[in-house]
């Protein structure tokens, strides 16, 4: 009884640390090769959520609503780099948070604007709204186990790309020096726009994917954005296997304090005291442990060799 | 860069200062006697948020650390009124329950200092985006603490019951409020003014502009800007208390990252560099606030776009730009502006 939670606690905190990392890949990319703090990032992984929400009630299909959103996503990304992000490169950290701040106000009310106040539910397929028995009397909900494998994919799939095409070598070479990239020929500003896209299309399949589970809210993104930011710090900012790394411990981490850290208390403490402290404690868990290993590394668990 | 340093101030600002002085002193009473009572209850939250946004200027502009968990703070301060009065009237608790105001102001001083020094330790270990990223997430640890006590509401908020309690003052009568907001905030401009000509707020700025000379001439910067990061701390945990015994509701939705982001939004759109720029930015966001959702539902787009703006066009915020005018219309053409 007690391995089956344990198991299916496990698997909850692989997934929320897999949407984690699609969300703080963008963020590393953004930041790793263009220095640029971007706070919307939790607006656009909102705004995939409600793309897909959008076109799964008008097309009938999740998956091709996916298919179709994340292209969508990027575009909106590649456009709010065209119009604000690009203007804000050569600018100091500070103005970078502003701008980027105005922009979410701007999303958030644009999106309400188009889809209303509401949040909306996005309805499985039969298919996927189902248990699947991956041990012997342990179930878990298919879906959940689909987004472990789709993260899992785009994170393999990022990996491919970053280490083993020619863009990937660009991407890299930005990263380490910019400047050098650009007197050598290659066109910074197409560069750019397709790696803030690209961070954007992550974003949004996170939001994608966790839409069918809560819903397409408006808001969404100003939740996990700082958890995001608690997994880039943790990694080590521009660090993508920092980022990697981190989203995972995060997610377990997290999941973990939630589900079992008053049973823990209660072990030394008495069970009111042990109800009350523990969801305070949980959730200042991960934040906690960010001071922790700030407090012995400053620079984070993986910061990026280069730079 | 002249422009970046509150020490060195305009002969404007002599002039911005009278007529702010004046402005936030007269206009609110003004209305108050008209019978508009409504805009002094405008005004005193204008107030209120300018004594943070200058508690952030502090360490932002003097400082040069974006510090952007700033609106944890604002709800530790409101906390500290709210819980004790809490305690007094359901009981429990019997170290903290209290109606008496020193007790709050004093508790709402200790929780704070004492969470921007460990914060403050750690954070300012870090610069540029870890900084901002940290204190961040800081700022957001505190509001889900407070969400995840049901005892005070959780989510809901808390109704504080009574307001604080001092001798001969009682801050129940909204004109009494608004005085004592007022003349906290001309406080502290003063004390600002004082501390960016002193030997402390120099330091501080010297830090911001590079760091590894002021290590060079033998000034260890970690004390001070800890020291001012306490300090800012201290004041926005003072214009919580203040907003907590306003509104007599308090609830964590004061203290999410968005709030803190709107401090900062007061305090570069005044101007960071300008002693009164947080006070006048704080002016622009409430009335502006004010006026747009009187119209729209949708006003926040209107903010967005004019934080956009201002950010890509309007270095040094209104302040910068009307000392930019003031200098032109002097016909001082020595001093360039960046």
């Amino acid at each position: 009884m007690e391995a089956s939670i344990l198991v299916i606690q496990l698997l909850n905190g692989l997934q929320l640390g897999i949407l984690l990392f699609l969300l703080s890949a963008g963020l590393t990319l953004t930041f790793g090769i263009m220095d640029f703090v971007n706070l919307a990032h939790g607006a656009l992984y909102m705004l995939g959520a409600f793309f897909c929400a959008t076109l799964t009630i008008y097309t009938g299909s999740f998956l091709l609503a996916v298919a179709v959103a994340i292209p969508l996503t990027a575009l909106a990304g590649y456009i709010l780099e065209r119009l604000v992000v690009q203007h804000l490169y050569h600018r100091d950290h500070l103005d970078h948070v502003l701008a980027t701040f105005g922009l979410i106000l701007c999303i958030d009310t644009l999106v309400h604007l188009i889809w209303g106040p509401e949040g909306i539910a996005i309805p499985l397929p039969e298919i996927l709204n189902t248990q699947v028995e991956i041990f012997p009397g342990i179930v878990f909900p298919t879906f959940r186990l689909l987004i472990i494998g789709m993260g899992l994919t785009a994170a393999a799939g990022l990996y491919l790309l970053v280490n083993h095409t020619r863009v990937g070598m660009l991407i890299r070479a930005g990263a380490s020096n910019r400047r050098m990239v650009g007197a050598l020929g290659v066109d910074i500003s197409t560069l750019f726009s397709g790696v803030f896209a690209l961070g954007a299309a992550l974003a949004g399949l996170a939001g994608m994917l966790i839409a069918p589970i809560t819903e397409a809210s408006i808001g969404m993104g100003s939740d996990i954005i700082i958890t995001t930011f608690v997994v880039i710090i943790i990694g080590g900012i521009g660090s993508m296997k920092g980022a990697f790394l981190a989203a995972l411990i995060i997610g377990l981490i997290d999941t973990f304090g939630r589900s079992f850290l008053d049973d823990i208390f209660k072990i030394f403490m008495s069970g009111e005291a042990a109800e009350t402290a523990a969801p305070a404690v949980s959730a200042m868990l991960i934040y906690i442990l960010m001071a922790v290993i700030l407090a012995f590394r400053p620079q984070g668990l993986f910061p990026p060799l280069t730079r | 860069m002249p422009e970046a340093t509150i020490g060195k101030q305009h002969t404007a600002v002599k002039w911005i200062s009278i007529v702010m002085i004046t402005a936030l002193a007269v206009i609110p009473f003004g209305l108050y006697l008209a019978g508009n009572a409504f805009w002094l209850d405008i005004f005193t939250r204008l107030v209120i948020l300018a004594i943070a946004a200058c508690g952030l200027n502090l360490i932002l502009g003097l400082g040069g650390l974006v510090s952007f968990g700033h609106a944890a703070y604002i709800g530790l301060g409101a906390y500290a009124v709210g819980i004790p009065v809490y305690h007094s009237t359901y009981g429990g608790m019997d170290a903290i329950a209290s109606y008496n105001g020193f007790v709050h102001l004093g508790l709402a001083m200790a929780v704070c200092a004492l969470f921007a020094l460990v914060t403050g330790i750690i954070s300012l270990r870090t610069r540029g985006v870890n900084f901002i990223m940290i204190t961040m997430a800081f700022g957001q640890m505190m509001f889900y603490a407070i969400v995840s006590l049901e005892t005070y509401g959780g989510d809901d908020g808390l109704t504080i019951d009574l307001r604080s309690e001092f001798p001969l003052i009682t801050l129940d009568n909204p004109v009494t409020l608004y005085i004592v907001c007022y003349l906290s905030l001309l406080a502290l401009v003063f004390l600002l003014h004082r501390i960016s000509h002193s030997r402390f707020g120099l330091i501080l700025q010297g830090a911001k502009f590079n760091e590894e000379r002021m290590g060079a001439i033998g000034v260890n910067c970690y004390r001070y800007q800890l020291t001012a990061f306490v300090l800012s701390g201290l004041i926005c945990g003072y214009a919580g208390f203040l907003l907590g015994n306003f509104t007599t509701f308090i609830s964590p939705e004061m203290m999410d990252w968005t709030r803190s982001g709107e401090i900062m939004f007061m305090v570069i759109l005044g101007g960071a560099a300008a002693l009164w720029g947080p006070v006048i930015g704080a002016v622009i966001f409430i009335v502006l606030e004010f006026v747009l959702s009187e119209i729209t539902i949708y006003w926040h787009l209107y903010f967005g776009l004019l934080l956009i703006f201002s950010v890509l066009f309007m270095r040094g915020g209104v302040s910068g730009a009307l000392s930019r005018w003031f200098n032109s219309s002097r016909s001082s053409g020595t001093q360039r502006q960046a």
